[in-house]
């Protein structure tokens, strides 16, 4: 088996859900190479190097790459994938854009979201919001997949020291022009690789009130997430969105604030190792998944939290 | 200009998927079907750049057994002009529903195809990227605000880390998010109306095409079940458990 990990990075470093993709690559087995692709992203292929299992970096570096426009990714997938037995990405928004693009160029299916590797052409994954469990096998020759990172371990990030290859990028479709990413600025841990997330939902009444919660997340060292209800109010940003429609993420501790825990949104937490829930209404369905509810109003519960930590 | 617009027949996402006693898949019978969420934002784009004179026809598309009529029923109501139905009683990996639209492309000539994000059902995410590259046209996935300028397509795309940009040539293919905008409701003059707007019913086999599935499933689990958990009185009895109980804090 050989098999080809696409590395989502941000030019200079590895983005965390790389490393779990590695290690969904070694649970399949054989050899594991990374690809590097962007537009000026060498020391992101130095960092890729240093990971652990890797037996090949391959560094595409090319104008066309910047802002890694799905047309001119998926040509190089193409480009490369008769090397390989699977190649593989994260099922984040990165992946999840060039991937079946790629797939349907080599007329292949895409195996989307693995939860767990059975063999190396048979996989578990979560279907109707993660309320039932498909065991699929593929008959494609190459199989391409996505990886759920949340239910694979993160690889180690150094200690490896994989050859760097530089490729060509495929000729520029120039189809599509990537004009810019607004991202919002946050000092915090990032939402998806937390060990600790505190998000607050359509109860916190405004975005001003989030601040309670970053109060609390500052003294974690945890990140601070929302439900779709907080975010289609407008109290934070669309990347705060935690659920189905947002990021899948399982930290260790999730703690749930004015959240009533519509299906959507326990699909993207529920895998949490331990979770909290603070509601004023008992009979809120985020109860149900919660290992520790506590009814309460969350302005009177926030506050106390906040001083008892 | 015209619209090509996919939609999908789902169990409705109120509704709690339940696993077949023989782990085949999920129990359908009997349960409420609804237009997948995310085509209803595709739909509602279509109709609005229609409104807002940018196009002029709205042509709608599904793939699926007899009861996805009335799916595209909901569609025409919705103000869609027409609708296509290709009929296959398989359920289709998107690999193969993506040929059937390229098939359908290639009779109707689209400047635009517009498709949800993903279906709530399988969740695979995949179509609309595999119509774009099969069409060799370009395609934005996750659209949360479209504009169309100058015969080229403005795609805000909602990424993990916030809020991605692209201009797209057209024809292309764009997949939607749920903040593209809020779907509307049809009204009943407008579900009478549907009635008579013209459907056109394909037989899959008439397309000619291979769309055989490449994946196997074996079985449909349920997930695995949480501890249930317990109620404490006060952030105190909270904290202290957090600590010492569960060793998180």
């Amino acid at each position: 088996m050989s098999i080809l990990v696409i590395a989502e990075h941000d030019n200079v470093s590895l983005i965390g859900a790389t490393l779990n993709t590695v290690t969904a690559a070694q649970q399949i087995g054989g050899n594991i190479d990374l690809l590097v692709a962007g537009n000026s992203c060498s020391e992101a292929a130095k960092a890729a190097s240093e990971v652990v299992g890797i037996s090949r970096v391959l560094h595409a570096d090319d104008t066309s790459l910047e802002g890694q426009l799905a047309e001119n990714m998926a040509d190089l997938i193409v480009s490369l994938a008769s090397n390989y037995t699977h190649v593989l990405a994260a099922a984040t928004t990165f992946g999840k854009n060039f991937m079946p693009r790629a797939a349907a160029l080599l007329d292949v299916s895409q195996i989307s979201e693995i939860s767990e590797v059975v063999s190396a052409d048979t996989f578990v994954r979560p279907v109707y919001a993660g309320n039932a469990m498909a065991k699929v096998q593929s008959s494609d020759s190459i199989k391409l997949i996505t990886v759920r990172t949340t239910k694979f371990e993160a690889a180690a990030e150094t200690g490896g020291t994989a050859a760097i290859e530089t490729i060509n990028a495929a000729a520029d479709t120039q189809m599509s022009r990537f004009i810019g990413l607004s991202t919002s600025v946050s000092e915090r841990v990032e939402l998806t690789s937390a060990a600790i997330v505190i998000s607050g939902g359509r109860g916190m009444q405004n975005g001003e009130n989030f601040h309670m919660l970053d109060s609390v997340a500052d003294k974690l060292g945890a990140a601070v997430g929302a439900s779709r209800a907080a975010v289609d109010a407008g109290f934070v940003p669309n990347d705060y969105q935690v659920g189905q429609t947002g990021k899948v993420i399982a930290p260790d501790l999730y703690i749930a604030v004015g959240i009533s825990g519509a299906i959507q949104h326990l699909a993207g937490m529920k895998d949490s190792k331990t979770i909290v829930a603070i509601n004023k209404d008992s009979e809120a369905p985020i109860f149900q998944v919660a290992d520790y509810g506590l009814v309460a109003d969350l302005f009177e519960a926030v506050p106390e939290l906040d001083q008892a930590l | 200009m015209k619209v090509l617009v996919g939609v999908k027949r789902v169990l409705d996402p109120q509704v709690k998927a339940r696993v077949k006693a023989d782990k085949s898949g999920i129990d359908l019978t009997n349960a409420k079907m609804t237009m997948n969420p995310f085509c209803e934002n595709a739909v509602e784009e279509a109709i609005r750049l229609r409104e807002a004179g940018t196009i002029e026809e709205v042509v709608v598309l599904s793939v699926g057994a007899a009861k996805s009529e009335e799916t595209l029923r909901n569609a025409l109501a919705l103000g869609a002009d027409r609708a296509i139905l290709v009929l296959t009683e398989d359920v289709l990996e998107p690999l193969a529903i993506a040929k059937i639209f390229k098939a359908i492309v290639a009779q109707e000539s689209p400047d635009l195809v517009l498709v949800g994000k993903q279906a709530i059902d399988d969740e695979c995410n995949q179509t609309g990227q595999m119509v774009s590259a099969l069409l060799g046209w370009p395609q934005a996935t996750f659209a949360s605000k479209l504009e169309i300028v100058d015969g080229t397509a403005q795609v805000t795309r909602e990424v993990d880390s916030g809020l991605e940009t692209v201009n797209v040539n057209m024809p292309a293919v764009i997949t939607a998010d749920l903040r593209l905008n809020e779907p509307r409701y049809a009204s009943l003059p407008n579900v009478m109306k549907a009635k008579r707007k013209p459907l056109e019913k394909i037989d899959i086999a008439d397309l000619g095409l291979d769309t055989a599935n490449r994946m196997t499933t074996i079985e449909v689990m349920e997930p695995p079940a949480r501890a249930s958990g317990v109620m404490v009185e006060n952030v105190a009895e909270l904290v202290e458990k957090l600590r010492n109980e569960a060793k998180v804090i």
